[in-house]
């Protein structure tokens, strides 16, 4: 009660919050308290982890002793690593940057020219693919696959063991289909905040459509595309979901990164090992976001 | 001048319907893309004999009674409302205060500490955490419980959260806000009548997201829960395995679509009603 009557004589200069200090903080505390306790303590315990030789199983158990970089190290050299590793950056270059940014561009960029009956059912489509839970579309997607009777093969005519035969096109295909929809709603959200008499007097001057596109629009939706690699990069590095589809096989040709930590720690219970990779997934994270937020000041 | 008029307009009307052909066929192109691994779940659950093709169906209800053979499947729906109900009250309760202070107070550091945030939320509801959040819900005694799976499920919603509605928040102009200060309106009253009635279309967007996404996640309860009493859709859609270990497709097809529909039937709602719009972005 009291920091509200404070808050109210502080906040009487214009321009400041109606808060007062008092109760920003009492707004910010539960939060706080969330994100320590279930963000940051679990990401502090897994990097603890990464420097221990904790296993589930064996003596190690019981007593785990803090080994240094030992599993950083055996990481740099396990080849199924490097692969993964390479592999996950191949999956969020075709996946998420190639196909869902630029796919969810064009969509939105053609969905504002057609008449909104049209443009409200192809979004619908596009939507409903990306807001069917995770357990729903790995049936969906393991239908569509199939080998005797799936879609994609009677449509085509053809007789392929996809999920074999080409497991990193399926999934990044499978990723580029599940995630679109929010690149494309988030450039919609951009080209309908472009003032309209900005495209008609190009268009009046004669600017192509490639003009229009170059120096009118990706100008203006210049915050949206970086909020949007930003998010869908992050989404994408540290996706789980093609395990369902694939459980990382065959080979380890669909092992990312995420797959790769819970089978190592989840599966096989080499704790201290998985919590190393989760800790230098963490890492990457953090490159990845100063690479993006960098690019997007710069291009200011 | 008037025939080179003409000529100029006549190219434009060449231009645009080459380009309609070209606008025609991408959108078909997608239509088809998107439509077809989903037509199986709305035509499936009809059929008397199903299998992972698309065929015309036999329109029966059997599939559906063939689910309640499974005594948990119609629980894990009621299980998956609780999670998912009890996630979207709890990022509200937690991220819309802190989403407020975010937009309205400046502070030093204010930007980094919102990616800092994204950056462990992504990390941490992925694979990477979950030996350590195992042993932290373990050590909080909340393992195998509802707000067990609660709680972690909200820790990890809460950063996009906040930071879609700060987003959201910093489109709202000041000055209603000022103006109620003028008159000498207490803080509690600017927030209850002024602030929390023009965002509410926000924490609505954001309450459907967050529920959506509690609804759909399988690595939580999968990891947290044991008794299958408690389990929700998301785990218990891989539980119609018969004795030789392959899906009983009859019975997946129908659940299928009984867990698909309730978040759809709610997002659709809520777009119509609000739509799911985004503001600004990165302002750096």
């Amino acid at each position: 009660m009291t920091s509200q009557v404070k808050s109210g004589s502080r906040a009487a200069k214009p321009g400041n919050s109606v808060l007062g200090r008092l109760s920003a903080i009492s707004f910010m505390t539960p939060a706080s308290i969330f994100i320590g306790v279930f963000l940051f303590i679990p990401a502090v315990w897994t990097l603890y982890l990464g420097f221990t030789n904790y296993k589930l199983t064996g003596i190690t158990a019981a007593h785990p002793k803090i080994v240094g970089f030992a599993n950083f190290q055996k990481a740099l050299h396990d080849p199924q690593f490097i692969s993964s590793f390479k592999l996950t950056l191949l999956y969020v270059l075709f996946s998420a940057i190639l196909g869902q940014a630029i796919l969810g561009f064009l969509l939105a960029w053609v969905l504002s020219t057609v008449k909104p009956r049209i443009r409200s059912m192809v979004e619908l489509i596009v939507i409903c693919a990306w807001i069917v839970p995770g357990s729903i579309v790995t049936f969906l997607w393991v239908a569509f696959l199939n080998y005797d009777n799936g879609t994609l093969n009677r449509l085509t005519g053809q007789h392929i063991f996809w999920l074999l035969h080409d497991p990193f096109l399926s999934i990044v295909v499978f990723n580029t289909w599940r995630g679109t929809a929010f690149s494309m709603l988030l450039f919609s959200a951009a080209i309908t905040s472009i003032p309209k008499s900005h495209l008609e007097v190009a268009r009046v001057a004669g600017a192509t459509k490639m003009q229009q596109l170059r120096q009118i629009v990706l100008p203006s939706a210049r915050s949206f595309i970086f909020t949007n690699l930003l998010l869908i990069t992050l989404w994408t590095f540290n996706d789980f979901g093609p395990f369902l589809l694939t459980g990382g096989g065959p080979g380890g040709k669909t092992e990312l990164l995420p797959i790769f930590v819970y089978n190592k720690a989840l599966k096989y219970l080499d704790f201290s090992y998985g919590s190393a990779i989760a800790a230098i997934m963490l890492l990457m994270n953090l490159v990845l976001a100063l690479i993006v937020i960098r690019a997007g000041r710069k291009n200011k | 001048m008037a025939i080179l008029k003409r000529q100029k307009t006549k190219m434009i009307q060449e231009k645009t319907a080459v380009e309609k052909g070209f606008t025609g066929l991408f959108l078909a192109l997608c239509v088809a893309f998107f439509a077809l691994p989903l037509v199986w779940l709305f035509i499936a659950p009809w059929d008397g004999q199903p299998n992972y093709s698309i065929k015309w169906p036999s329109w029966t209800l059997t599939n559906f009674a063939e689910i309640s053979k499974n005594p948990y499947a119609y629980k894990s729906l009621v299980n998956s409302a609780i999670f998912s109900a009890g996630s979207g009250i709890a990022v509200i309760l937690v991220g819309a205060p802190a989403s407020y202070v975010l937009s309205r107070v400046k502070f030093k550091g204010r930007d980094s500490f919102l990616y800092t945030l994204l950056l462990f939320s992504s990390i941490v509801t992925g694979s990477a955490a979950m030996v350590p959040l195992y042993l932290l819900a373990l050590r909080l005694n909340i393992l195998d419980t509802y707000q067990g799976v609660i709680l972690i499920l909200t820790g990890g919603l809460i950063p996009t959260a906040i930071f879609i509605l700060k987003d959201f928040t910093d489109s709202l102009p000041r000055s209603y806000e000022e103006s109620a200060q003028i008159f000498g309106a207490s803080s509690f009253r600017i927030l209850k009548d002024i602030v929390a009635p023009i965002i509410r279309p926000g924490l609505a967007v954001i309450f459907v997201w967050s529920f959506v996404q509690a609804w759909g996640n399988f690595l939580v309860p999968f990891i947290l829960i044991r008794d299958i009493n408690k389990q929700p859709g998301a785990v218990m859609m891989y539980s119609f395995y018969s004795d030789g270990g392959q899906p009983v497709i009859r019975q997946v097809a129908a659940f299928s679509l009984l867990y698909a529909i309730p978040v759809m039937g709610m997002y659709f709602y809520v777009n119509k009603k609000y739509g799911f719009r985004f503001y600004g972005g990165i302002k750096g």
